[in-house]
């Protein structure tokens, strides 16, 4: 038990974290409007929900616009995921954009902000407000993840494409140590703990890269774009590869340690600031969270049950990796002691 | 060479294989004996400027004839930057293999191999300086001026050297390795191309806003992230050379 507990929990966490991860259901939501644009005058809006049990009574459903609500004048469940309001729009709201808000007893409040688009805007509807008649209700508790209007189930993703980096960060770090001690006491085991430490640190990059690319391809519709942070992370494979050609290049042991373990901590040094310090400039435009002067997931999305889920798959992941590491570094050992 | 004085003063000691380089404090009088050493030996040989002017002049006029002018503001930069990231590895490349066998042994029994490194660090930063500026007056010849007519000029010039200097603070180690390594310039490219390329998209976007004629504080962030780069750059070379040059 001594040596292998962090094995086991590692195991224990990645394990309930992934399962978790893939089988809490998403929180109610609603995803779509129909039309997404109306004019004075009746109209009539359907509503689509993601993950929702509307009831037949007790459904609200009114528009949000400039400080006004406006009422349905008749509300239809047609399924538990679909509701049919009718509105009789009057002229002279203020704002273009009008958020669609559906107030029930199961859900409580859910909303698209600016949802629909109003032509013939003015000085205010005039309209009596139906607010005191809506008091919100409290939400059935359980335990879901945020469903958000551009993620919507990809939101799975958080817990397997960041824990990729943040094990990948954890072993060149450990990479860039060995190197350090490596170049101070000319010992060859140093350096080829930072080698193995490199390799499967480069076979999480390549997976944060994948996990990344289809998210970005279901989120952004683009599988790779030109963007700081995607930029920075072709960068990291890229110095990674280039640290392996230049082992590969040298010859003598001891010469391949010091130049190795040199470039190690250089390039190490300026990939922190070129993935940490560069991308949060708010001159950089970005359209990953946390850059470019963009809120990081901890702002909207990340709410207390995703990080449940969230941080036991980062430490499970990064002792995954460290036991992976321990392991290669272990074999390349036996293996020089075999050929001795 | 009468300044530089012998033998082994601040190099590296070994206590049982370990290799302890002294923090011996910056030298300046050292450095400016080895800046004259690298001027002398560069004022001899010609050749290698000559070389580096033509390596550019006959960029840009390859350039020139496969794009036959009408360029706009964006591409106009992006074939600048493209013309001097290469200039730069083949000027940058040579500025360790001077040092075969004998010489660096020489060298070594001289100097502190830290003011070496700094020594070469600052003359590539100044022939890099230099280089950008002529490439940029060989360009604008070659390929119209036009795209300088909305620009901020003075933001624009200080755009190219601060990343002409930066592309020399950054290839300084990477050529010692890749000397060491004794794979030239091959090497070098594949060490140097990714550590460089952040820093060449973030100086191209700096001199394409001071182009479009931005006011200086939107471009201040790009300075100031360059002139730190600079500063890290600068730093881990002279921490981490000592253990480079010792065999």
């Amino acid at each position: 038990m001594k040596h292998w507990w962090w094995k086991l929990l590692g195991v224990l966490l990645l394990l309930g974290a992934s399962v978790a991860a893939l089988r809490v259901p998403l929180s109610p939501a609603l995803v779509h409007v129909e039309p997404g644009r109306i004019a004075p005058g009746p109209v009539e809006l359907t509503l689509t929900g993601y993950n929702t049990h509307f009831a037949q009574e007790g459904v609200k459903v009114f528009l949000e616009n400039g400080g006004e609500r406006l009422c349905a004048t008749e509300v239809q469940v047609l399924s538990p995921t679909l509701v049919q309001a009718r509105f009789d729009v009057p002229e002279g709201l203020r704002d273009h954009l009008s958020n669609v808000v559906v107030v029930d007893v199961t859900h409580g409040r859910l909303a698209i902000p600016g949802a629909v688009f109003t032509t013939g805007t003015g000085d205010g509807s005039g309209v009596e407000s139906c607010a005191e008649t809506l008091a919100d209700a409290a939400p059935v508790k359980t335990f879901t993840f945020p469903n958000r209007n551009i993620l919507y189930e990809s939101i799975r993703n958080l817990c397997f494409h960041v824990p990729m980096w943040f094990a990948m960060i954890v072993l060149m770090a450990i990479s860039v140590w060995k190197s350090v001690r490596a170049l101070g006491s000319n010992d060859l085991d140093d350096d080829r703990a930072a080698l193995h430490a490199v390799q499967v640190g480069l076979l999480f990059c390549g997976m944060g890269l994948v996990t990344g690319s289809i998210w970005a391809r279901a989120t952004w519709g683009t599988w790779w774009t030109n963007d700081v942070k995607l930029n920075g992370s072709a960068v990291t494979a890229l110095i990674y590869l280039a640290y392996l050609v230049l082992r590969g290049s040298v010859q003598d042991p001891h010469k391949r340690a010091r130049l190795a373990g040199i470039y190690n901590i250089f390039a190490f040094a300026l990939l922190v600031m070129f993935l940490f310090v560069v991308p949060r400039l708010n001159a950089v435009d970005s359209l990953h969270p946390a850059n470019g002067g963009n809120d990081g997931f901890g702002d909207l999305d990340l709410d207390d049950r995703l990080r449940t889920v969230f941080y036991p798959a980062c430490m499970g992941w990064i002792l995954m990796a460290t036991w992976m590491y321990d392991l290669r570094l272990r074999a390349a050992r036996l293996q020089e002691r075999l050929e001795r | 060479m009468a300044e530089l004085r012998w033998p082994c003063r601040g190099n590296a000691s070994t206590d049982r294989g370990r290799v302890r380089p002294t923090f011996a404090p910056v030298d300046f009088r050292e450095i400016a004996s080895l800046l004259r050493l690298e001027l002398a030996l560069d004022l001899r040989q010609r050749a290698a400027w000559g070389g580096m002017l033509l390596y550019v002049v006959s960029a840009v006029y390859v350039s020139f004839l496969a794009v036959k002018g009408g360029l706009g503001t964006a591409t106009w930069n992006a074939l600048y930057w493209i013309i001097l990231l290469f200039a730069a590895f083949n000027a940058l490349a040579r500025s360790f293999q001077r040092e075969e066998g004998g010489r660096q042994l020489y060298l070594y029994t001289l100097a502190h191999p830290r003011n070496v490194v700094l020594a070469r660090a600052l003359y590539n930063t100044v022939v890099m300086a230099v280089l950008s500026l002529l490439s940029l007056v060989c360009y604008l010849l070659f390929m119209g001026p036009e795209p300088l007519g909305g620009a901020d000029v003075p933001q624009f010039l200080l755009a190219v050297v601060l990343g002409g200097t930066g592309m020399a603070a950054v290839l300084t180690l990477i050529a010692a390795i890749a000397a060491r390594a004794g794979n030239g310039l091959g090497l070098m490219a594949i060490l140097g191309f990714p550590i460089v390329l952040p820093m060449l998209l973030a100086v191209m976007r700096a001199s394409k806003l001071a182009l479009d004629g931005v006011a200086w504080s939107v471009n201040a962030t790009y300075f100031g992230a360059l002139l730190l780069l600079h500063l890290i750059t600068i730093t881990l070379a002279w921490l981490l050379f000592p253990y480079l040059w010792r065999d």
